[in-house]
């Protein structure tokens, strides 16, 4: 009951303080817009729904990664951070509801694009139910690659500019905008290690039917980097944050 | 009864040394003073014993929970009043508060009833709905402190809570801990102001370069390094031209003029005050007034770092 009460209450506050940060709107929502109307002005005969889950997962891997270069990384360099290791929570408890908030953001952001989209086109055909797991999936994953560069750094503009490290290449690698089997060959390997892939997969499968892996396979592999990265970002909290 | 308990505690970064092999035990209810100069090795220790580092070797024991083993436990009956006040720029006070009691699991109205309380104890009752970021140093050491007080612990952890702060504020701070201390509160304060240590510690630590030099009772310390007696005198005449003859027949250890009317004796046996004032009236001296000195803990300490300056040499 006690934990309850501190975890609901730091994703209450994070929602509360940050969702509408500057870093936030700008990456989260503004950049993925933008990059939409970039791509119907390029080509304005592009189909919306070929975009859309592209842009989904844009939203999302933006989304979370931003938010989590805030609320945590932020609040580390203004020490407020130690208020939460100094409660009688576990640094799991801790965790979970610092990504809760975070994959909560990555989600509501994940639709702005469908919000958007939907003015212009029918979206009667997606189904609904693959595509809200996968977002919850990509959420969590992209959440937790958000943590995994929060935990190396200490500054807000170092977690923005280490993200962008891996979210740019991510982007091109996972299928998106360069179906997998047009990249060189020595590529394709590096493809298939990165979560977004099958959650884009998933997506596509959802929106346009066009999916190249089992939906199944996809799942399986989306729960196996979930438990992998919380292994990893569990263990780097334990070395990085109590000094 | 022992409310906290730290046993040869030492903390390297690197190979640097910051804390070294420190053991003290503080007793419920106690205020317990540990002073030294900057870069001592205070916030280091305070932070092995709340559970913001690991010690690289020893024990602490807080109401005899093994905080290397229990540290969450340990936590929940722990206030901690950091060096930096470092609550939430973006939320106003009454929602900082309330948000630091939910981290201990109090629940919405117990947290909102605590907080109106504390705003109104730290006279930061105006400032409730004005966001942290606006508030002035003062203010965010206040409201620092009322947040570590939100779940009521029993043992509080203050590091240089009147640090940079103003008469007033520090004054009512003092306050504040005296009022603690009297409901009982088991209270670790690090400070570099030895007067007020003095004021408000019944036991007091120093701490240099990662060793503790002196520990004890703020009487026992001034005992241990003061055993002299010493007694100033003040005079309706010049007693210059005496002074000499003063030493010789009262066989002090010495005599030091504070100005042509007032000279302090220094003994280490007892002063008979009456013989002194008797001699000074034969000599048409009156004697306006004759008191015993008592020296100030920060005399202890210029003697502590001076001897272990010697030492050295
Ligand atoms: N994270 C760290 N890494 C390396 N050295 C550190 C670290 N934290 C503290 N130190 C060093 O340990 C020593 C003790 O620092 P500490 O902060 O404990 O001093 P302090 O007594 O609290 O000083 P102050 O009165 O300035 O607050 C200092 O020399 C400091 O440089
Ligand atoms: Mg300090």
């Amino acid at each position: 009951m006690k934990t309850w009460i501190a975890f609901w209450n730091i994703i209450n506050k994070d929602i509360k303080n940050y969702y509408l940060k500057p870093p936030n709107i700008s990456w989260g929502i503004i950049f993925p817009l933008s990059w939409t109307l970039m791509q119907i002005i390029k080509s304005p005969d592009t189909d919306i729904i070929k975009l859309l889950p592209g842009l989904i997962s844009m939203s999302v891997l933006f989304g979370t990664t931003s938010m989590l270069a805030v609320t945590i990384t932020f609040e580390r360099s203004g020490k407020s951070f130690d208020r939460l290791l100094l409660a009688p929570i576990s640094l799991g408890v801790l965790v979970l509801s610092k990504i809760t908030g975070t994959i909560l953001f990555g989600i509501f952001n994940a639709f702005v694009p469908v919000i958007f989209a939907s003015f212009f086109i029918n979206l009667g055909l997606i189904n609904w139910g693959a595509l809200f797991f996968a977002v919850i999936m990509i959420a969590i994953t992209s959440s937790l690659m958000g943590l995994l560069v929060a935990v190396s750094v200490e500054q807000v503009f170092e977690a923005q500019t280490l993200s962008n490290f891996f979210r740019f290449p991510m982007l091109f690698l996972c299928g998106l905008f360069i179906p997998i089997s047009n990249l060189p060959k020595f590529i394709r390997p590096i493809s298939y290690f990165l979560p977004l892939t099958y959650g884009t997969d998933i997506l596509n499968g959802a929106i346009t039917k066009m999916n190249i892996i089992s939906p199944t396979l996809s799942f399986i592999m989306l729960f196996v980097f979930t438990i992998l990265l919380f292994v990893v970002c569990n263990y780097q909290i334990k070395k990085n944050w109590i000094l | 009864m022992v409310a906290i308990e730290v046993k040869n505690l030492k903390k390297n970064y690197g190979d640097f040394t910051a804390v070294n092999d420190i053991s003290f035990k503080i007793n419920k209810g106690e205020i317990f003073g540990f002073l030294g100069p900057n870069g001592a090795g205070k916030t280091s220790t305070i932070n092995m014993m709340i559970g913001l580092s690991k010690p690289t070797s020893g024990e602490i024991f807080i109401d005899s929970i093994d905080v290397n083993k229990k540290l969450k436990h340990a936590q929940s009956i722990m206030g901690i009043v950091p060096d930096e006040s470092n609550l939430y720029n973006e939320m106003n006070g009454f929602d900082n508060l309330c948000f630091c009691g939910a981290l201990y699991g109090m629940s919405k109205k117990d947290r909102e009833t605590r907080a109106n309380h504390l705003l109104e104890v730290f006279k930061l009752k105006e400032a409730r709905s004005k966001l942290f970021k606006s508030y002035s140093k003062g203010m965010k050491r206040k409201l620092t402190i009322a947040a570590a007080l939100m779940h009521s612990p029993s043992i509080l952890f203050l590091d240089e809570p009147t640090t940079g702060i103003d008469v007033e504020s520090s004054r009512q701070i003092r306050d504040m801990i005296i009022s603690l201390k009297d409901k009982g509160t088991t209270i670790f304060l690090t400070t570099h102001y030895i007067e007020e240590a003095e004021r408000l510690c019944d036991c007091v630590a120093f701490i240099s370069n990662g060793k503790i030099v002196a520990l004890g009772t703020v009487d026992e310390l001034m005992e241990d390094v003061f055993n002299d007696n010493s007694i100033i005198f003040e005079t309706d005449k010049n007693i210059k031209t005496y002074l000499n003859i003063i030493q010789n027949e009262f066989n002090t250890n010495k005599i030091k003029i504070i100005n042509e009317n007032s000279f302090v004796m220094i003994s280490n046996q007892p002063i008979l005050l009456i013989e002194v004032i008797k001699f000074l009236n034969d000599k048409k001296i009156n004697v306006l007034e004759a008191k015993k000195i008592r020296p100030s803990l920060e005399d202890v300490f210029v003697k502590l770092t001076n001897d272990r300056q010697g030492d050295m040499k």
